[in-house]
């Protein structure tokens, strides 16, 4: 199957600022038994500038967690090229890597597997300000890692007293503030959280996202803010991707990509979320389903369950291309308003 | 399904050599330790020192001595065994794998069928008096020693109370061929087939209840109620079918290693000239050859089973088979 | 849930309580539950983790048997109270007049059988039928609901179905005996968002195909919002608010409600700076408030909301009925905005 060619000029266009990360042409390939391979990101580019929340969406399959531990190498790359700072890290070794962690973080969805239930609050966030030295070289005091434990409780509106409890003494949505305090330990700069909020209650929810929208405009941070519930990354992101069997359909702001989208399945997956409202208008709902990512189909992988599917599309892939500014879309017959 | 088999039959060949090659070091192979000697026994003839070494290689290298051994294992079958004055050595093995199989077998039938009774009722009434008296059952069958276990029955069925009504019909210890008398072979082997299972019947009902309890509580049980089957359907034909992954493949390993020379203890205590009681013999005489022999007829079962454990997972667990 | 309809309800719930005892204390789980279920009606039963809307399923069922759970109150279902009844009995109704769908459809098929195997069994065990006719019957089924080659699929496992066929199989083989009622607990939430839209409508016309009625199970306002007729909301075990999903989203009345709805971010219109969060979390069964279980977190908490016991019903509409004491006291809840409307994209 022919990979889908980055877009060299989308991905180098000469913009003022620096992007905080560049990925181009990423792939993360998995070998299966049988030898059959798997590859759950299949080309991928794009840039996050600093400051911005790129929203990355799609549905099981689709390659967005992986593509998430790949942008913080916490998984390897197959091929392709992540820049962070600047800086070329997709072949960097663990050692050199592990003095960039401070800078990049990230957040799971489990709130619950992801903190070690034996240790108290206080000594998981105070062990990396323990393990890694200031940027200045030095190493912390207990009474700087102290004043420092204070001042992430109060980001994250919990209580100073949460430091001497344990993690099984708290609800989901605590324990996703001390997940997320424990990713701001360091002041890290880029942030990639995998479905932050997706294991919370709908009436918790609403506090995360607000906590983390509050973050980022009081630290300045950038996110990768990976969901598949549309609503949510709608709330909180400035630009959003949409993935689909591993490579990324549309890309642009987040009011364009959701309310003028131009391809047929951005289209398909914003009309199928259920809305809170009596009588809404109910599209016919997309036919089939996802295929394997094992079994990609050709061309346009979206081709099997597209609505305008054209003979072309079977045996093509579109690549993704610039529509309108800032507005990337791969698809043969993009629909436009 | 050509290609499974064959990878199979290649892990098989490979774990085979590995193991032949090992206990081959171990024995042959290790420095200060003459294996000419050992094989030909104490205070040998120099005339038998040199046939010895001539007939086993022992002075060429390393590789042909174990490709002599492997030959003369496999192939001509012609091993023999100095110490127990020249006596082939694979087909004394051949005559005591019937033994072995036969004690083996029945006990195996005893303990499959009884754990499978006490873990499903136990689970059934779990929590109640039942259960717990069952599972104290088991613990106690657990910790009987067999060896003590055996002595006791023989204590009481061939002395002290062979005499009275109960006890008669109980031949002297010992192994009757089934070929030669089929229910002497059963009056023979009845008692140390209840001893070999006791044991096994305590952990496997143990585990069943415990894996059949976690079962019960599964998503697909509440379904398979909600479907408005019968308590014993679900338990029966959801909880046990579920359970029996684990338990086959649990069986499989035991019944190896039983066969292969575990089943050792019981075969002492009631006389029967079986695989174990070869080895022990092997072992006490420091017989290089019989060791050998009777390592690597324990190794081929333990890689047989195993081979045979991997099937029945197929056949029990349709997700294995995808994967496979 | 329509007040006036003359008909005895296909299922009357009258204060449904469970609660379990543990180390002496009687924990309640669910307190008080009353709703009715019309024929071909949908009733959504909304509710966050804890809230005891999937015990309150359960217990319709009867399958809760865990020790030291107690159940009181009373569901008739077609004249028959489902948590009085004998065993044997109830066993006879489940799967064939009532029957369940579950949220993970992939843990909800036992393993080792085939779909096709699971549908055959519920068949037979409630119908004098050979082996022959219960396939012939299950692929059919199958069929109805959309699986794509319906014999070859009875023939799979479940772990070689995706997500949305083996819920499609989940729901065939829920109506394989044509029940009447059809329990659905959170039937949608495994799924992806274009599969859930397909099981959604799939759902909505079983009405009119089976003629059943369902009682939906979610979490997701939004799926209440597009498939239900009714919508009951529970907060920590207790019905904050019921009535025609219509009026009850249009102008919710229980502050829960409103905050709830509040809450979720709006996928048109402008975007809030900030979504309106309900602060803290849902209190545990053992330490739930003696009065209203929601006043800790309400912005409208007075006084009166605190002592016990938990505000009565109050109804504001027909068919609609909230516990909560604003009503009561003259000052209801602002209709909410732009909802009655059915806004585009």
């Amino acid at each position: 199957m022919r990979s889908v060619p980055p877009n060299e000029q989308a991905a180098n266009a000469p913009t003022a600022p620096q992007p905080l990360m560049a990925v181009r042409d990423v792939y993360k390939t998995y070998t299966l038994k049988k030898g059959q391979t798997l590859k759950a990101v299949d080309g991928v580019s794009f840039t996050i500038m600093p400051g911005e929340v790129l929203g990355l969406v799609g549905e099981s399959g689709c390659g967005k967690s992986t593509l998430g531990r790949c942008l913080l190498r916490l998984s390897d790359v197959s091929a392709g090229q992540i820049v962070f700072e600047e800086q070329n890290i997709t072949h960097l070794p663990e050692r050199t890597l592990r003095a960039l962690r401070p800078r990049m973080q990230m957040v799971f969805q489990d709130s619950y597997a992801s903190l070690n239930p034996r240790r108290r609050i206080g000594d998981l966030l105070a062990e990396p300000l323990r393990v890694h030295r200031t940027p200045e070289g030095t190493r912390r005091n207990s009474a700087t890692i102290a004043h420092r434990l204070t001042e992430l409780m109060e980001l994250v509106s919990l209580p100073h007293t949460a430091l001497e409890r344990y993690p099984h003494e708290f609800s989901g949505g605590q324990r996703q503030r001390i997940n997320i305090a424990r990713a701001l330990v360091l002041a890290p700069r880029l942030i990639v959280a995998d479905e932050p909020v997706s294991a919370l209650d709908v009436s918790v929810q609403a506090q995360i996202v607000n906590l983390f929208a509050d973050l980022q405009k009081h630290l300045g941070l950038t996110y990768v803010f990976i969901a598949h519930d549309l609503a949510v990354v709608r709330q909180i992101s400035t630009r959003v991707a949409v993935m689909y069997l591993g490579v990324i359909v549309e890309l642009g702001e987040t009011d364009t990509v959701l309310h003028n989208a131009a391809h047929p399945y951005t289209i398909a997956l914003t009309q199928a979320v259920p809305r809170p409202v009596v009588g809404a208008a109910r599209p016919a709902p997309l036919r089939g389903e996802i295929p394997s990512p094992v079994n990609k189909p050709s061309g346009c992988r979206f081709h099997t369950r597209c609505p305008a599917v054209q003979p072309r599309c079977q045996n093509e892939a579109p690549a993704l291309r610039q529509i309108a500014p800032g507005h990337e879309v791969a698809c043969h017959y993009p629909v436009l308003k | 399904m050509i290609m499974p088999l064959l990878r199979r039959l290649g892990q098989t060949v490979f774990v085979l050599f590995g193991i032949s090659a090992l206990v081959f070091t171990v024995f042959f192979a290790t420095p200060g330790a003459d294996p000419t000697a050992r094989i030909a026994g104490r205070n040998a003839a120099p005339q038998t020192m040199e046939k010895v070494r001539k007939e086993y290689g022992f002075d060429r290298p390393l590789p042909v001595q174990y490709a002599i051994m492997m030959k003369k294992l496999f192939i001509t079958r012609d091993l023999a065994s100095y110490a127990n004055r020249g006596e082939l050595v694979v087909p004394e093995i051949m005559r005591a794998a019937p033994v072995t199989l036969s004690l083996v077998t029945g006990a195996a039938i005893i303990w499959v069928v009884l754990s499978i009774a006490m873990g499903v009722i136990a689970a059934a009434f779990k929590d109640s008096w039942i259960d717990r008296g069952l599972m104290i059952l088991g613990l106690v069958g657990i910790s009987i020693p067999v060896f003590w276990l055996g002595q006791v029955v023989n204590l009481i069925t061939q002395n002290r109370y062979h005499d009275t009504w109960l006890f008669s019909w109980v031949p002297g210890l010992g192994y009757v061929p089934f070929s030669q008398s089929p229910s002497g072979w059963f009056l023979a082997l009845v008692i140390p087939w209840c001893v070999l299972a006791v044991m096994f019947v305590g952990i496997y009902s143990r585990i069943l209840r415990a894996d059949l309890v976690a079962i019960m509580g599964e998503d697909f049980i509440r379904t398979a109620r909600a479907k408005g089957l019968s308590p014993t359907r679900v338990l029966l034909r959801h909880g046990l079918r579920t359970a029996l992954i684990t338990f086959v493949s649990l069986f499989g390993m035991d019944f190896a290693q039983l066969v292969g020379g575990g089943a050792l203890l019981t075969e002492v205590v009631f006389g029967l000239p079986g695989v174990g009681r070869l080895t022990y013999q092997a072992l006490n005489s420091l017989d290089l050859p019989l060791i050998m022999a009777t390592v690597m007829y324990s190794a081929v079962f333990v890689v047989l089973a195993n081979a045979l454990v991997d099937a029945a997972y197929l056949f029990l667990d349709p997700r294995v088979r995808d994967v496979g | 849930m329509l007040a006036n309809t003359p008909a005895p309800p296909l299922l009357e719930v009258r204060d449904l309580c469970v609660s379990f005892t543990s180390r002496g204390q009687v924990i309640p789980i669910v307190e008080n539950i009353s709703f009715s279920i019309g024929d071909r009606e949908i009733l959504g039963l909304v509710g966050e983790s804890g809230s005891g809307k999937s015990i309150t399923a359960m217990a319709l069922m009867g399958l809760i048997d865990a020790p030291g759970v107690h159940v009181t109150g009373s569901a008739r279902f077609r004249g028959r109270d489902l948590l009085a009844l004998p065993d044997r009995q109830l066993r006879a109704l489940r799967g064939r007049e009532v029957a369940m769908i579950f949220q993970d459809p992939m843990t909800a098929f036992t393993p080792v059988y085939t779909i096709g195997w699971q549908i055959d069994e519920q068949l037979r065990v409630h119908q004098r039928l050979s082996r022959r006719q219960a396939r012939a019957r299950t692929v059919e089924l199958l069929g109805e609901m959309g699986v794509p080659d319906p014999a070859n699929t009875a023939n799979r496992y479940p772990h070689q179905l995706s997500g949305g066929l083996r819920q499609r199989a989940m729901i065939a083989m829920a109506l394989s005996c044509n029940p009447s009622l059809l329990i659905a607990d959170e039937p949608t939430t495994a799924l992806d968002v274009t599969v859930q839209a397909q099981i959604l409508e799939l759902m909505r016309n079983l009405r009119t195909t089976y003629g059943s009625s369902v009682l939906l199970i979610t979490h997701d306002m939004g799926v209440v919002a597009e498939t239900c007729d009714s919508t009951l909301v529970l907060y920590s075990g207790r019905v904050a608010e019921t009535g025609t999903t219509r009026d009850l989203f249009a102008h919710p009345q229980h502050p829960y409600t409103a905050a709830l709805l509040a809450s979720i971010p709006p996928m048109s219109g402008p975007r809030p700076d900030r979504l309106p969060a309900i602060p803290g979390g849902p209190p545990q069964p053992m330490e739930r408030p003696v009065g209203c279980a929601f006043a800790p977190r309400c912005a409208h908490t007075h006084a009166t909301c605190l002592p016990a016991p938990p505000p009565r019903f109050c109804t504001v509409g027909p068919g609609h009925t909230v516990a909560c004491v604003l009503p009561a006291e003259g000052a209801p809840l602002p209709p909410r905005s732009g909802s009655s409307t059915s806004p585009v994209l």
